[in-house]
């Protein structure tokens, strides 16, 4: 195990970088040569601007994501958090727009709290994560339903909504430019920086690929995994202000949202044992599966037949990317 | 005796399967129906004047001297559930017609099925058990798994059905409005009067089987498919703002403009709008619903927009004939349909409140009301 570690850090870090993202950033482009030629108007300024706002949350949730399974575990929960974020916004601002930034504090904080919960039922229960997280998927998603009484009651301010909603106009080149589009760049930067430029990043991976010998070489493997899952939770409450901004309160905002945000990290290169995975590549899966799901939508497939298309291309996906690295590394 | 009488009750139990489940399904798509909701919409409405929730479109007067007692009375409600802001602010309508005939009303008691068949059956026998009950009125979850209580409760007191059906004409009377045959058709009219040739049409459904839901839309697809309009697809929205934005985004995306959004119910109908906002397209003609949100928006953006109701003030009268019952006074019956208005630009104005709650349904007959605004959350 510790020779993919070598291979990833020392033996050619450009070669290894060009591996792990070239294939997402591959298929992005030919999945948007697709949506552009059944519909021009995504490969003008603003098309593509809106295509971006939309890949948003998936690519927020992504980057929280990548540090869970690069530290070597899952994390189930977010979709719920997602859900609970929206829930809880219209519950605690009550349509009072001077209760947002409260209200958002308030959000962050149950975020923190849930990524709390699962990084030390992983850390210190020894549970799999996969099983910990899914328990506070469905713990999560009773309590949102618990608090708005089973359907979506009330509304969001429009200073919460903002977030998910509001366009910069007149902007040079570009002409709108989606506040949502900004929000993705600073978080994506954050956590490109956490994953790929501290300390605690390299212990993730640390931990991730061999958490024996991390533990052995000094890492506090406990401390590592928490850190993990409360930015993966952080994320989720992130990507839940954006779309209840984007599309209002809504019940089912955050159904499989979890899956979709591993499936966008796997797409981009991160390996889900643990150890390997780029914060850019989770970024560019995220916007290959929006993509993905913009053309079928184009296509004009009907819906369960679109989900079965997504399920066959995501797996191929996975595959051709496990192949492919068994090849190369 | 015996045996014949219950092998009498079951055929009749299977016959009346049969109506529930195949026959039922079939009728969504009633011609005859269509046509009756047709000729309602055209008739005027008996009753006093302004006040529609005590108005009848056609049919029959019920005589109701056999249920004549002394007053005050002690009422009973099995509600179906208060799940969604339309039950809401229906019950909260009821709740102050009680209280403004409490001189005949000793007491109005109430259990909540929360959307449960078996929570409510168990409900009604309760009630009935209980000797508490001077009428009992029933608002459906189902109308199949509900009947056989309704007609075992209709057997010891009078009974009032409301909003949706039973299979069974045992009930005083059944009220409802015109219904969903008659939502379909002032809905569908509107798209097809104002669409320009060729115009793209977004039809958007909550959720396939509820017969309410069912008939607004096959009454509406009716008359399209009779003036050749083009419906480039009709989608369910499980009554889910964020779902409901993403499928109108896609059919933006998919065909560049959508001309006419039809909706079978207008909880969603602002978020479908803000995905026109947010793809800087020009709003689209719209069907929606008496919610505040959409009023003020269709207000505030001047949008080629109606306003069909399925009213919240049929909650109102069955507190009103229930007393009307009990004194023995001759009620609309054994259907008593209830005028179903819509809101044109005409009389918009008149039912755009900013001192409502987004959620509140303007068609809710309350202004006279003790107790309004504050008690449906107004300010």
């Amino acid at each position: 195990m510790t020779v993919v570690l070598d291979d990833s850090k020392h033996a050619s870090p450009a070669a290894a970088f060009a591996r792990q993202i070239n294939f997402a950033v591959v298929v992005l482009v030919v999945l948007y040569g697709a949506v552009g030629l059944l519909q021009p108007s995504y490969l003008e300024p603003a098309g593509a601007m809106n295509f971006l706002r939309r890949a948003a949350p998936l690519a927020i949730l992504a980057s929280g994501q990548v540090f869970v399974l690069v530290s070597g575990g899952f994390d189930l929960s977010v979709g719920s958090l997602v859900t609970i974020t929206v829930i809880g916004g219209s519950m605690l601002t009550a349509n009072d727009p001077s209760k947002t930034w409260w209200a958002i504090g308030v959000l962050y904080a149950i975020g923190l709290v849930v990524g709390l919960i699962n990084g030390a039922i992983v850390a210190y229960l020894k549970t799999p994560s996969f099983i910990a997280t899914l328990g506070t998927l469905l713990s999560v998603n009773g309590a949102a339903m618990m608090w708005c009484g089973g359907a979506p009651r009330g509304y969001l301010p429009d200073n919460f909504r903002m977030f998910g909603r509001f366009m910069f106009h007149d902007v040079p080149v570009v002409k709108v430019f989606p506040l949502a589009v900004l929000v993705l760049a600073a978080v994506a930067a954050l956590a490109w920086w956490g994953l790929h430029g501290t300390v605690f990043g390299r212990r993730v991976f640390a931990v991730g690929d061999n958490p024996r010998a991390a533990r052995l070489a000094g890492v506090k493997v406990e401390t590592v995994r928490l850190g993990a899952f409360v930015i993966s939770a952080l994320s989720a409450v992130t990507a839940g202000v954006m779309l209840g901004g984007f599309g209002g309160v809504s019940v089912d905002v955050g159904l499989g949202l979890e899956l979709q945000a591993i499936a966008a990290c796997v797409v981009g290169g991160v390996q889900l044992m643990g150890g390997r995975g780029t914060v850019v590549g989770a970024v560019a899966g995220a916007l290959t599966l929006t993509a993905l799901f913009t053309l079928l939508t184009l296509l004009g497939l009907p819906q369960p037949l679109k989900e079965t298309a997504q399920g066959l291309i995501l797996i191929a996906a996975v595959a051709f990317g496990a192949w492919r690295r068994r090849r190369v590394g | 005796m015996m045996v014949k009488a219950s092998v009498a009750a079951m055929l009749a139990a299977a016959a009346l399967a049969g109506l529930a489940s195949p026959a039922f399904a079939q009728n969504f798509d009633d011609p005859k129906e269509f046509q009756a909701a047709k000729d309602m919409l055209a008739m005027t409405p008996e009753g006093p004047a302004g006040k529609p929730w005590e108005q009848h479109v056609g049919g029959k007067m019920v005589d109701t001297s056999q249920y004549k007692k002394p007053g005050p009375y002690r009422i009973c409600f099995s509600n179906a559930s208060l799940e969604n802001p339309w039950r809401v602010v229906g019950f909260t309508n009821m709740q102050a017609q009680v209280e403004v005939l409490k001189n005949d009303i000793k007491s109005f008691t109430v259990a909540d099925a929360q959307a449960k068949d078996d929570k409510q059956i168990s409900d009604i026998s309760a009630f009935v058990e209980s000797g508490n009950c001077d009428l009992l009125i029933v608002s459906p979850t189902t109308t199949a798994a509900l009947t056989p209580a309704v007609e075992a409760a209709c057997k010891k007191l009078p009974v009032i059905v409301f909003d949706r059906g039973v299979l069974t004409q045992c009930p005083v009377t059944f009220i409802n409005p015109v219904g969903g045959y008659g939502w379909g058709i002032q809905t569908a009219n509107f798209v097809v009067d104002k669409l320009p040739k060729g115009g793209k049409v977004l039809a958007l459904r909550i959720s396939p089987g509820v017969d309410v839901l069912e008939t607004r839309w096959s009454a509406a697809n009716r008359i399209f498919k009779e003036h050749v309009i083009n419906v480039v697809g009709a989608e369910f929205t499980g009554g889910d703002n964020a779902k409901t934005k993403q499928i109108v985004e896609d059919y933006i995306n998919r065909f560049g403009n959508i001309d006419a959004v039809w909706m079978d119910a207008g909880a969603t109908s602002v978020a479908a709008l803000e995905a026109f906002e947010d793809a800087g397209k020009p709003y689209p003609i719209i069907t929606g619903e008496d919610q505040e949100d959409f009023l003020k928006k269709w207000k505030e953006k001047s949008l080629t927009a109606i306003a069909p109701t399925y009213p919240t003030f049929q909650w109102r009268t069955p507190i009103i004939a229930a007393v009307e019952i009990l004194k023995g006074e001759p009620v609309s019956g054994p259907n008593w349909k209830l005028p179903q208005p819509t809101i044109t630009q005409a009389d918009l104005d008149k039912y755009v409140n900013d001192k409502m709650p987004p959620l509140h349904y303007a068609m809710c007959g309350c202004e006279d009301l003790p107790g309004y605004p504050q008690r449906w959350g107004g300010k």
